[in-house]
């Protein structure tokens, strides 16, 4: 009998382990559905249907690499002012600013890089790791990445190869560990240093090249994207600042407008590359772009503090 | 008392089990976007970002990005060796199919640039393969984007 209860005792524990499994699951599925059904708002019950049945949503924001290679193909200039001191480095203590930080400092090494300013890659790449260790990512960024770094200084394929490898370790040891508040914090810092960059380049809009200005006007498409980013990790306070933060930024974008047309596909044959060809219309008067201007310098000044 | 404790021992050990497996399923993701994905991405950089999950058969992920004009991208979908065959669609927003490799021979990869910057919806599905006794597969599976340098 006494035998007999504790199979049954031991069956139980394993059962209600087995129901937790399933509802933890079912319940992460119904919090975004939830999130997807307020996000669309006015979406149309198809496209929503749709996007309920999907297991797993991503948002992906352009990485610090990406921002600095948009940067640099629409014209910018390598101002080494405009990037984050290192030596602010100290004031950084909490995982806000650690992970706001680590994401701004990511950025100024990919701008450094793709200039080829090797100390300053150096210097920001050891202060990433500094902010790494901060958030407890241990073996995102090694000793030997600086010393690969290093070694390499005039291999900027090696180089670029290092940081992209560098901000794969620091995403993915964070999903691993379920802080996907914290990664989504370090995405938003260093496409807000992007932004940061862009906009202190441009002095007017109507004497600069018009494609850093179109980049900079891109943004607003997203911005939608860092929202609903940061939605999926309401939850969390420090997202939920970053949020409201990024709500007045949209605010801003409001006033900025693109339209676009329908996408048509050309395929080519040889080079194996395919274009998408649409026309977007986009608009934005020297007055926004200068309150963008300055909202962007407002928000960046808040998060180097 | 020596059945007792081995009770309390399985059980100990179920609970350990239950706990870790979601995290060891996360680091295998990892390794396997890490040492077999990134690879695929060649000679494109990989950008960084890591966008993996466990699917099983059946079931389905969505991405969302903004792609700038300029920039030549390389999308590659990958799956672990469990999964047959990954279906990769890539729609506008008004989830208009702009490519399926369903129509490529199940390609893993293809090449784009886009003359205007363009937000971007890629849908991934995992096929179900298995037979009806069969029970249903599951494994990792990573959508990775490479950015050609000049």
């Amino acid at each position: 009998m006494l035998k007999g209860s504790k199979e049954i005792l031991l069956l139980s524990a394993m059962a209600t382990m087995a129901v937790l499994a399933v509802s933890c699951k079912c319940n992460r599925e119904s919090e975004q559905m939830l999130q997807v059904s307020q996000e669309q708002g006015v979406a149309d019950s198809a496209l929503v249907s749709s996007i309920e049945s999907v297991k797993q949503i991503f948002y992906s924001l352009p990485s610090p690499l990406e921002t600095a290679m948009i940067l640099k193909r629409s014209g910018a200039t390598y101002n080494e002012e405009l990037l984050n001191p290192v030596k602010n480095a100290s004031k950084y203590n909490t995982t806000k600013s650690m992970a706001l930080n680590l994401g701004i400092y990511s950025t100024d090494l990919s701008y450094a890089s793709l200039f080829d300013q090797t100390q300053a890659t150096i210097k920001y790449m050891t202060v990433s790791k500094k902010m790494a260790e901060g958030l407890g990512i241990l073996n995102a960024i090694d000793n030997s990445v600086i010393e690969k770094l290093e070694e390499n200084i005039n291999n900027r394929d090696v180089i670029l190869e290092t940081i992209s490898e560098t901000l794969l370790n620091t995403n993915s040891i964070l999903e691993e560990d379920d802080r996907v508040a914290v990664g989504s914090i370090i995405l938003v810092g260093g496409w807000i240093e992007g932004l940061y960059i862009a906009t202190s380049l441009v002095e007017d809009i109507n004497k600069v090249d018009i494609e850093m200005v179109d980049r900079i006007i891109d943004q607003k498409l997203s911005l939608q994207t860092v929202l609903k980013l940061l939605e999926q990790s309401n939850s969390n306070a420090d997202v939920r600042e970053l949020y409201s933060d990024m709500l007045e930024l949209e605010k801003v974008y409001n006033d900025v407008k693109i339209t676009v047309s329908d996408v048509k596909v050309i395929q080519d044959g040889k080079s194996k590359v395919a274009t998408l060809k649409s026309k977007n219309v986009t608009t934005v008067s020297p007055e926004v772009f200068k309150k963008l201007k300055t909202k962007v310098i407002e928000l960046r000044k808040k998060y180097t503090a | 008392m020596v059945r007792m404790r081995s009770s309390i021992y399985i059980l100990v050990s179920a609970v350990v089990l239950f706990l870790a497996l979601p995290s060891s399923s996360n680091a295998q993701c990892k390794n396997f976007a890490k040492k077999i994905c990134r690879l695929e991405l060649s000679p494109y950089v990989h950008d960084g970002n890591y966008n993996a999950a466990i699917l099983t058969e059946g079931e389905d992920a969505e991405l969302f990005k903004t792609f700038y004009a300029g920039q030549q991208y390389r999308i590659s979908v990958c799956g672990s060796e469990t999964l047959n065959k990954i279906e990769f669609m890539v729609m506008d927003v008004d989830r208009k199919v702009l490519y399926t490799n369903a129509k490529n021979n199940f390609a893993t990869s293809w090449d784009f640039r886009v003359e205007n910057t363009q937000q971007l919806i890629i849908l991934v599905k995992v096929p179900v393969t298995s037979s009806k006794n069969e029970e249903l597969k599951s494994g990792c599976v990573a959508i990775m984007f490479g950015l050609k340098t000049d």
